[in-house]
């Protein structure tokens, strides 16, 4: 086991911790995405909810803020009948490392049995993981640019329940790979699934060194990168993050990488769009594409209560009636 | 006062002196090795079979934390960690608060160090005033002091034209300057090497181009201006390989690593392992070989700890924002035997990267015991493994990547000027 995924497991071999979805083995990941399908039907009911958390309390602990993730992982939690506290807590970037372990300690005296954890530095749900006592699980809801594992969970949920088995598939992910922790769970996870041909697309300053590493080919060109795909995943190009130079602008950015009807065409009839949101229309994905028959983007909004309901059982459901009262 | 060191492997690289002989020492002064002078009466005999006496070590760069962060050193805890790991002589970046850019500064780092009576220091004053590359320091006032080398701390100079005419101004009293080889621009708010690992972390990246510009624009000016310049902490391949080019062709440039670069790559970073996060950033395995290789053939000369104590909540952050460094002086002289039995260089090779090569680097009268050498002494056991262990260390800071790392050549007594400051 790789001390990625070592983190995450308890003794047992036992997922504790979704931090990342690197080093999760095929048949974890699966029967993730095997409870999520069992968790649809409730929201479909009239009565919303489970009993499986009842009396845990799940405390979101936003340091970075995100209304629309921290929205689906309450709902995912209330489903579940758990208590759920919003807590947007704000730190200094240079402020020491303390500030976010004191934050924490202070809300496990309060008996929390999970901490939804979002921040911009990459590695702080590791680092929060890695102080918490034996009866805290913690999910990582986007680490910096390192992880966004139950964002990727759901597009895998999303690309199964649309095309079936994973190996046969041609996945191409475009735009802002550096800066992106969904890119990085999702190439994790699709390898880990199976997918064969994994491709990137985007310009040289947005592609990190040695992201080959991982088992994916790269393409400067996106009419070639998309060319015979079976899914066609977008990213947000998250301008706010940029440091300058990195792009001209957003014209030419569109007219490069930009999911245009036209480039639709070059992947295969059948294919599926997707975008974690929230998307910047016009800039990455031109309005006909993200509204269009392909389009996969509202039902990925959709699984990812179930998903995320699914992982918040794992870790607390199972683990819970074996061992840990 | 009169003492022997008897029964010992002497390795005196200065001299080339490699057997087993006693070393005698009157009050300050090494005065004979092998037979004792006629005359000499004993007062004290240290028992070194089995051990290697040594010149005490020279730490190229170590920081003291004092003045200005005293909450996480001070030169009482840091002096004592040097003589503890057998250095004698600390060089002490002008990077303090506030920073070595005056004669009295200077001298009274030396006053504080006095007062302490362990290691001796050696400052290193700033090239700018405080520090902010823009006025050149009162060099001459500085040479004046004794301060001969020279250098801008990890505060990089970003006006060339600054550069150009700090290192004209300084070759004009024959100084030497100390160099730190990163881009400011390149580094960015980099944490990590620009490779697999940080792609894998999602970490902002420190490219090896931060560490090549740097080096390309400093020797093209040491070419031009003739200063004698000693690149301080070297990380990657392709700027040793800079390096070896400017030697063959004569420049008088020198280069240092630090000893967790001979032992540590980007992938012990691990899961953003706070306490691999040091400047320049580790890098690849083919780097910190290269590395290895440039101390066996001489092209890198000194060996530092690049010493920082940090209290122990400044590497409990998320590792973008974590403190960058490692308390290594206590670990040096373990490190770099490990070389030694890794292979990578013999002994006294790698003690002169200790000793003789940082003293001829700073110009100083120190790192031999040769007959008539002030007796600056590090006596140690290089067979005996140990273990790095937080209770066992005496600086303030226990920020290691090597705690419980087995390490060799644990030092048995320092003495600076025939006097012991460490006994084990």
């Amino acid at each position: 086991m790789t001390p990625e995924a070592s983190v995450q497991f308890d003794e047992h071999g036992r997922l504790r911790h979704f931090l990342t979805t690197e080093g999760i083995g095929r048949d974890t990941l699966i029967e993730i995405l095997d409870v999520a399908g069992s968790f649809i039907s409730v929201g479909e009911r009239r009565i919303k909810k489970v009993p499986l958390l009842h009396g845990k309390t799940v405390v979101n602990l936003f340091f970075e803020p995100s209304t629309r993730t921290r929205t689906t992982f309450e709902i995912a939690a209330k489903r579940l009948s758990a208590d759920v506290i919003n807590m947007n807590a704000t730190r200094l970037s240079t402020t020491k490392g303390e500030s976010v372990l004191d934050t924490v300690k202070t809300l496990e005296a309060m008996h929390t049995d999970m901490f939804v954890v979002r921040d911009k530095a990459s590695g702080t749900a590791h680092l929060i993981a890695g102080h918490a006592p034996r009866n805290v699980s913690i999910i990582n809801a986007g680490d910096g640019r390192h992880a966004h594992p139950t964002q990727a969970m759901l597009d895998m949920f999303t690309i199964r329940q649309r095309k079936g088995a994973f190996e046969p598939l041609t996945v191409a992910i475009t735009g802002d790979i550096l800066h992106s922790r969904v890119a990085r769970s999702q190439i994790h996870a699709l390898r880990q699934l199976g997918v064969s041909d994994l491709r990137l697309i985007g310009p040289a300053t947005l592609l990190p060194t040695e992201i080959e590493k991982l088992g994916v080919r790269t393409f400067f060109n996106m009419d070639e990168g998309v060319e015979g795909a079976d899914v066609l995943i977008m990213l947000r190009l998250q301008t706010e993050r940029m440091d300058g130079q990195l792009l001209p602008g957003p014209e030419e950015y569109f007219r490069y990488y930009g999911l245009t009807e036209r480039r639709l065409k070059r992947a295969k009839p059948d294919a599926i769009v997707m975008h974690p949101g929230p998307m910047n229309r016009g800039l990455e994905i031109a309005s006909s594409v993200a509204d269009g028959p392909q389009s996969v983007i509202l039902a990925q909004v959709t699984n990812g209560i179930a998903v995320r309901m699914a992982i918040m059982a794992k870790l607390l459901g199972d683990a819970g009636r074996e061992g840990r009262e | 006062m009169n003492l022997s060191i008897v029964g010992g492997r002497v390795v005196d690289p200065a001299s080339g002196l490699d057997r087993v002989a006693d070393v005698h020492v009157t009050d300050r002064h090494v005065v004979a090795i092998g037979e004792p002078p006629s005359g000499f009466l004993t007062d004290e005999t240290f028992n070194a079979a089995g051990l290697v006496v040594a010149p005490g070590l020279i730490d190229m760069q170590a920081r003291l934390r004092e003045p200005g962060e005293d909450h996480t050193g001070s030169m009482e805890t840091e002096l004592t960690a040097a003589v503890h790991g057998g250095v004698t002589t600390v060089c002490v970046p002008p990077d303090t608060y506030p920073p070595i850019d005056t004669p009295a500064m200077a001298n009274m780092i030396r006053q504080r160090v006095d007062a302490a009576g362990l290691a001796r220091v050696f400052p290193i004053a700033a090239l700018t005033v405080s520090l902010e590359g823009e006025r050149l320091t009162d060099m001459g006032s500085l040479h004046q002091v004794g301060c001969t080398v020279l250098s801008n701390g990890d505060r990089a100079i970003e006006n060339t034209l600054v550069v150009r005419r700090a290192f004209q101004y300084a070759s004009t009293f024959g100084l030497t300057v100390l160099l730190s080889a990163a881009d400011p621009w390149l580094v960015g708010n980099g944490c990590i090497h620009e490779g697999e690992m940080a792609t894998r972390l999602g970490l902002p990246v420190i490219p090896e181009a931060a560490e090549t510009v740097s080096v390309a624009r400093d020797l093209a000016l040491i070419e031009t201006t003739g200063i004698r310049a000693h690149f301080g902490c070297l990380s990657s391949a392709r700027a040793v390989a800079m390096v070896a080019d400017a030697q063959r062709r004569g420049l008088p440039v020198s280069a240092g690593v630090t000893a967790h670069h001979l032992h540590l790559t980007e992938v012990d970073v691990g899961v953003f392992n706070t306490q691999c996060k040091v400047m320049p950033p580790l890098r690849s395995l083919a780097d910190r070989d290269a590395l290895r290789r440039a101390v066996a053939d001489g092209v890198i000369a000194s060996i530092c700890s690049d010493h920082q104590a940090h209290g122990r909540d400044a590497k409990l952050a998320p590792f973008s924002e974590a403190a960058s460094g490692i308390a290594g002086i206590e670990s040096l002289l373990g490190l770099t035997i490990n070389l030694v039995r890794h292979g990578v260089v013999d002994l006294p090779t790698a003690l002169a990267s200790l000793t003789a090569n940082p003293a001829r680097i700073l110009g100083i009268d120190r790192g031999t015991i040769a007959v008539g050498s002030v007796a600056d002494i590090c006596v140690f056991d290089p067979d005996t493994p140990w273990r790095l262990r937080d209770a066992g260390l005496t600086s303030r800071g226990s920020n290691t990547p090597f705690m419980d790392t087995e390490l060799h050549g644990r030092v048995k007594a320092t003495l600076v000027a025939g006097g012991f400051v460490y006994r084990a």
